[in-house]
């Protein structure tokens, strides 16, 4: 079964990755997606990353009971978990959910609404045209929302931090500027591409390929959550290992 | 025209289509009509590409449409039109921008030149300043009706309707059919519509074809099936009240 549907999505993309038969058309399709995707994903990117960050600062100063210690250190668990880790995997998890679903149910609404098959009958190539802009929208917006979640996470920590007085802020800073590698940025951008192009595709297969009616279409969404989240969390092993 | 030879058509044990060969001309409406399970909409799909068969050929004005792979169906696919039971209007978009949908696609034609097409269809199926409406707001007639003018956008050769009159009330229905029938006529479009609506077969059906256990079992006009002695075909035909009050 899983060689199956292993060699059903590779069949899929190979359609998805065929040459458009229309740029502008296809052109308009990526901005609309960029802007349901990116920009619709906004709010849900800001809160969630002001919370992670504030919570990282406060744990890690909690945590830290030595006096030995110095206390910026906090400043640097807090980049580096933020940028590394919460930025890229956390708010691809909850974008599994917010734009994978949205993905799977959008195509398995078309499907089961005969939509898909009017554009094959049209001679339209049905899953470039409706997967395609989905996956360049999500793999060029959500490293944008990713990048932005970092600075919101650091800056929220460095706020809370002074307010809560579990750090100064020109400790915080101090902490935030020592050892300072930008390999965890370029780490943390190779893994945000990754995750990107898998949840966009997954969801977009799981949603392309419904069959039957409104309950399918629910259980294709969850599915793509589901399996996106798990693949999310698997690259996220694979990349730590390969790369760190 | 289209031709079908011999053909068949089975998901996994169960063949749907057994051996059909029937020919559909141009400018008249060519009816398939059966029971439900009897294999119209498979044999829909099979022609117009949807599903794959098994054996047989079909052919487009003497091209082999089964036989070709997806590149190669594009020409054909560009000269097909159909309307769907659901009208499948893409409920992202406004009217006017599901009927420019295929005139964007694959046409050069400039945006001025686009709108007049858009208007002219939208005019020829009696439906105006409709177009910056939501999909959502439309009647079951009206997404119907922008169903046929996005099936007429591009000038098919080919109609194909899939149960055009279903979920509508029986004077929307006339009006349906009176359309396909009149734009049938007027492009010589070799029209094929499936249906199981018997007022539709009686008032537009020039050439029917009735499937029976996925065999082509009779076929004529719309006077000869109400004169037929096959069993079958009479069952299906009259049974209604309604029918049997009025042909038998």
């Amino acid at each position: 079964m899983f060689f199956y549907h292993f060699g059903k999505y590779l069949l899929f993309l190979k359609n998805v990755f065929t040459k458009p038969e229309n740029l502008k058309v296809y052109w308009k399709e990526i901005v609309r997606e960029m802007n349901l995707i990116g920009v619709g994903s906004f709010g849900i990117i800001a809160v969630i990353s002001i919370f992670l960050g504030a919570v990282t600062c406060i744990q890690t100063a909690y945590q830290l009971v030595s006096n030995l210690i110095p206390r910026d250190i906090i400043g640097v668990i807090t980049r580096d978990s933020v940028i590394i880790e919460f930025s890229p995997t956390i708010c691809l998890l909850v974008l599994a959910g917010r734009v994978g679903g949205s993905i799977a149910s959008e195509l398995g609404t078309m499907r089961v609404t005969e939509q898909i098959d009017a554009l094959e009958i049209m001679g339209v190539n049905s899953s470039g045209y409706l997967v395609l802009p989905k996956i360049i929208a999500s793999v060029i917006t959500i490293p944008m929302l990713v990048v932005i979640s970092m600075f919101l996470g650091i800056f929220s920590a460095y706020l809370i931090g002074p307010l809560t007085g579990v750090i100064s802020g020109a400790e915080f800073i101090s902490g935030v500027l020592r050892d300072w590698n930008p390999y965890i940025v370029f780490v943390a951008l190779i893994k945000t591409y990754i995750f990107s192009f898998l949840l966009s595709s997954v969801s977009a297969y799981q949603g392309f390929y419904t069959k039957g009616g409104a309950l399918d279409v629910g259980i294709s969404s969850t599915k793509a959550v589901v399996y996106s989240s798990v693949l999310i969390l698997f690259a996220d092993y694979l990349v730590a290992q390969v790369l760190l | 025209m289209i031709e079908l030879k011999n053909v068949s058509k089975s998901f996994d044990s169960n063949q749907v289509l057994k051996n059909i060969s029937a020919i559909f001309k141009p400018g008249i409406t060519n009816m398939i009509i059966g029971g439900s399970g009897s294999g119209k909409t498979t044999l829909l799909k099979c022609m117009i590409g949807l599903h794959e068969i098994d054996a047989g050929e079909i052919n487009y004005d003497g091209i082999d449409f089964s036989k070709l792979d997806f590149k190669e169906k594009i020409p054909i696919r560009k000269e097909i039109g159909m309307l769907f039971q659901s009208a499948a209007l893409f409920d992202s978009m406004n009217v006017e921008d599901n009927i420019l949908f295929p005139l964007n696609m694959f046409s050069d034609f400039t945006m001025e030149e686009k709108l007049d097409r858009i208007n002219f269809c939208l005019k020829r199926v009696n439906l105006e300043n409709v177009n910056q409406l939501k999909i959502a707001d439309l009647s079951g007639g009206m997404k119907k009706r922008v169903g046929i003018a996005r099936a007429i956008a591009m000038q098919p050769k080919y109609l194909f309707c899939d149960e055009p009159n279903s979920g509508l009330d029986p004077r929307t229905s006339i009006i349906i059919d009176n359309l396909i029938r009149e734009i049938t006529l007027e492009y010589q479009i070799t029209t094929v519509i499936n249906s199981h609506d018997m007022n539709s077969v009686m008032e537009i059906g020039d050439h029917i074809i009735f499937l029976h256990q996925g065999q082509n079992w009779w076929e004529g006009s719309n006077t000869e099936l109400i004169k037929s002695d096959n069993q079958e075909v009479n069952e299906f035909v009259f049974a209604s009240k309604l029918m049997k009050s009025k042909y038998q």
